[in-house]
């Protein structure tokens, strides 16, 4: 899933500061499993606006409304009778929510509250880490199912390069090296021929905006 | 011939090649590099321009290369993949070459966060062997990598870069195999400190029959000081220095420590003229061109063949 860490509090407080009547909306997708946009952090950080905004002396109001998911546009149709009451929305939604709630209220200023930073896995509880950056041309097959455009920092497709370090990354003593770790899969599962083989420059398919329309939804959009 | 380089000349008439680096100035001017470049001059067969070493922003490594030429030097145009994609790589070596560049070395570059720039995006767009690949299409086929006709093509003679010392071992030959495969005319290595390692590496390369395809020719930088063998050992990733280098160097007078890594560096390059698969030495006296000349006279690879 989509993973997202909440923007610091004074950025917040910026992008708010000229506007009093202020919504708040949570999404109950990506965001609320990863523990960043759900209704618990919508409450939580309305708490925490509060707080800054009496220690500062500053008079808003800001309510707080969670919506199964902003990346669907009928989720948001409940927002309608609420949503010219306000001056801004902030949302606590992945970028795909903001976008299609600013979409969907052309005339409201909507705000981000988080930063959207990956697709990627439960580690453990309050962690998680990126797998995918959704480069469109999957090649994790013969990778032995580790993503060298996610978890190599130059992003090689013939690596691991010179600076591979007792396992880990040259940038970092924490950060595994991807090909060292996709090396050693395939050696255990007797595929190295895998890697042996110059792999041709990737057709990046990710250089311009996509739109994918499953196969058998193929007429009904393209008639 | 390929390129047809002074390089490549060398090498194909058996000599033992000798080649050097010349880190490019933080700004532009040419007075560090003609200074840079002095001492170099019929000490070494060619010189290895960096293109923007440890992600610092420097001249560019084919207008540095261009200055070097003019000081009689035959370039080495480095080129790392961090920086550009691939309509920049194929246009700058267009240039490079209409330009006079006849070498050229393909790297995958040191990750921008270890420089001054570090939060800019990497471009990282073809990886290193992809550009040896690219560079060796459009030298041989006369095509652009994306299949049209280059009127010229750019016949450069084609190196990449190689680390025996970075994990995982047994992995580094099959690496170089990719690069023969994708068309490396030459190899430099990363600096070589541990020889055992490299013995064993050369004679995996000797047994694959890849030495028969591409001339090797192994990193040698003298040790400085004490403390840049420590800093080579423990925060430069990928180096290999074993802790007899570094009790070596402990064990001379304090005077003497420079002189001592002189002379293992000349002992290494006295054992690598003899190794079977070996085509040179590849110096790379970090910060210290001005040792040069007497590096080169005490290795004795003095004077350098005229081909």
């Amino acid at each position: 899933m989509v993973k997202a860490k909440r923007k610091p509090i004074e950025e917040i407080k910026e992008a708010i500061a000229g506007y009093k009547n202020i919504l708040n909306v949570g999404c109950g997708g990506c965001v609320s499993v990863c523990l960043a946009g759900g209704q618990r952090e919508v409450n939580e950080l309305n708490a925490v606006l509060k707080l800054h905004m009496s220690k500062d002396n500053v008079q808003k109001s800001i309510d707080g409304y969670t919506v199964e998911r902003q990346c669907n546009v009928k989720f948001l149709d409940e927002l309608d009778p609420m949503a010219t009451k306000y001056d801004c929305i902030i949302s606590m939604a992945c970028g795909a929510g903001v976008q299609n709630m600013a979409e969907r209220f052309p005339g409201i200023p909507v705000f981000p509250l988080v930063n959207t930073v990956s697709i990627g896995i439960d580690r453990n509880l309050g962690m998680y880490e990126e797998k995918c950056r959704a480069c469109g041309h999957c090649v994790l097959g013969y990778t032995g199912g580790i993503c060298p455009v996610t978890r190599c920092s130059k992003g090689l497709f013939n690596g691991p390069c010179g600076g591979t370090n007792n396992g880990n990354c040259e940038i970092s003593n924490e950060v595994p090296c991807a090909w060292y770790d996709i090396y050693n899969r395939l050696k255990a599962q007797n595929r190295l021929d895998d890697i042996l083989k110059v792999q041709p420059p990737m057709e990046w398919q990710n250089q311009t905006p996509r739109t994918i329309i499953q196969e058998p939804y193929e007429n009904r959009y393209r008639a | 011939m390929k390129s047809g380089s002074n390089f490549e000349k060398i090498l194909k008439a058996g000599h033992f090649a000798f080649t050097g680096e010349l880190g490019p100035p933080r700004g532009a001017n040419i007075q560090v590099i003609k200074e840079k470049a002095a001492p170099l001059k019929g000490n070494v067969d060619m010189v290895n321009i960096t293109d923007n070493q440890t992600a610092m922003v420097r001249m560019s490594s084919w207008a540095a290369a261009m200055f070097v030429m003019q000081e009689g030097l035959e370039p080495n145009y480095q080129m790392v993949c961090r920086d550009r994609n691939r309509l920049a790589m194929q246009s700058d070596i267009l240039g490079a070459y209409a330009h006079g560049l006849r070498n050229i070395l393909c790297l995958s570059g040191d990750h921008q966060q270890f420089g001054d720039h570090p939060q800019a995006k990497g471009v990282f767009d073809i990886d290193s062997i992809q550009l040896v690949a690219t560079i060796k299409k459009m030298r041989d086929e006369g095509k652009f990598l994306g299949g049209a006709d280059i009127d010229e093509p750019p016949k450069m003679f084609i190196g990449a870069a190689a680390n025996p010392f970075a994990d995982p071992f047994e992995w580094r030959i099959h690496r170089l195999a990719k690069k023969v495969e994708a068309g490396a005319d030459f190899i430099q290595t990363q600096c070589v400190f541990n020889m055992k390692k490299m013995r064993e590496w050369i004679k995996m390369a000797n047994d694959m029959g890849l030495t028969e395809k591409v001339y090797i020719l192994p990193g040698v930088t003298p040790m400085k000081s004490i403390g840049m063998a420590k800093y080579m050992k423990s925060k430069v990733p990928g180096m290999d220095v074993p802790d007899e280098i570094i009790k070596r160097l402990q064990g001379v007078d304090k005077k003497k420590v420079a002189d001592e890594g002189i002379n293992i560096a000349c002992e290494q390059i006295e054992e690598f003229k003899t190794m079977k698969g070996v085509a040179g030495v590849h110096l790379m006296a970090i910060e210290w061109e001005h040792k040069v000349p007497e590096i080169a006279e005490r290795a004795k690879v003095l004077p350098r063949p005229q081909v």
